[in-house]
């Protein structure tokens, strides 16, 4: 009997373990920047945001789609979290969970922003949302938000 | 006649294709004079920029009570204001957003925000949007710091590390200051940060 209740206990402790959602990968932007210069045959849609910035929380089914939509073809989207880092456990995890964001999800902690900024795009002001699509050499940023999923998916395919 | 009605349209055309550019333009550039403005503060008084400028010039900076990034920055507004102040170069705060898109950037709760943090600078609203397009202004907060002259001598953020005050290395602000102060050019005179666009109405 009390051999089964602690099989049950770690059991329990074994599947809450596998339960816990996938923590996101924390990087700092030397480890980033690897993300913005593949030279391989895929389509990189590479959006930051963050879960307090409104306007990014409402495009991010967009980038969601894509994943979906284009599964099997030569695309990935990596969603950049600009949330604190202090945040991470407390929101971007319970985020990530609830929305089932199904896309692979990076938190960049880099507080200096003027250091890198103009390393993703010199175009880029630092405002939250922000986009760069890319394709080997081929490369376009967006400094706002997407009007809609169509508009997203045609800058896309134009890239395949 | 035909012909006056056409140049005159072609001209109307140009106007607002101006107007319509005008958001999407440069703004000042460093050393540019800035024009003059007159916002209404969360103290229900006017402020003319070039009344409310201190003796050697003003931080202008663009912020507002929503943005996670402009809230860590209230502090160190304070304190930028309480040290300059007195020296000639005052904090003038400026929320741009526009409250149809986001709420908790009116005018009743830029009063709350303030009172609550207990701001000791001017803080001003930019009803209808006219003013920040001028700046080309992008983010909050951003700052704008301008000499006697009301010429534009750094523009961006406010140090290195919105994150973490004590970790700061480089405060871009009190550096130009430094330099103004010396008679020099400041040594960084654009910068970039991460922030929260600004808020612009919405057409239609």
């Amino acid at each position: 009997m009390k051999c089964r209740l602690l099989l049950a206990l770690l059991l329990g402790t074994y599947f809450s373990v596998l339960a816990q959602p996938k923590s996101p990968k924390v990087v700092n932007f030397e480890q980033f920047e690897s993300y913005l210069s593949n030279t391989s045959d895929t389509t990189y849609i590479i959006n930051f945001w963050a879960t307090w910035c409104k306007p990014c929380v409402e495009e991010l089914p967009y980038f969601e789609s894509i994943t979906r939509d284009f599964a099997g073809k030569p695309v990935k989207v990596l969603l950049v979290s600009m949330d604190f880092e202090n945040q991470i456990e407390k929101r971007v995890v319970p985020f990530i969970e609830e929305e089932k964001i199904q896309s692979e999800v990076v938190v960049l902690v880099e507080p200096n922003a003027n250091a890198w900024i103009d390393k993703v795009d010199p175009r880029w002001s630092g405002a939250i949302p922000a986009t760069v699509i890319y394709r080997a050499d081929q490369r376009s940023f967006f400094g706002d938000q997407f009007a809609s999923y169509e508009e997203l998916k045609s800058i896309i395919e134009s890239y395949l | 006649m035909k012909k006056l009605s056409v140049t005159l349209s072609l001209l109307t055309a140009a106007i607002f294709f101006m107007a319509a550019n005008l958001p999407m333009g440069e703004g000042y550039a460093i050393g540019d004079k800035v024009d003059d403005f007159n916002l209404q503060g969360i103290d229900g008084e006017w402020a003319m920029l070039s009344e409310s400028m201190g003796e050697d010039g003003a931080i202008i900076v663009f912020t507002c009570n929503t943005c996670p990034f402009a809230k860590m920055y209230e502090d160190r507004l304070i304190e930028l204001h309480n040290m300059y102040a007195e020296q000639g170069f005052p904090v003038i705060a400026i929320n741009p957003n526009d409250p149809d898109v986001q709420p908790g950037d009116s005018f009743d709760k830029m009063k709350e925000r303030a009172d609550a943090k207990g701001f000791t600078f001017q803080y001003l609203f930019d009803d209808g949007q006219e003013v920040y397009p001028k700046f080309a202004a992008t983010n909050t907060p951003q700052v704008f710091l301008i000499d006697s002259d009301m010429k534009l001598r750094y523009k961006g953020a406010i140090d290195d590390n919105p994150q973490d005050a004590d970790a700061v290395k480089t405060n871009y602000v009190s550096a130009a200051i430094a330099a103004l102060k010396d008679g020099k050019d400041p040594e960084t005179t654009t910068t970039k940060a991460i922030g929260c666009g600004i808020k612009a109405k919405k057409n239609g």
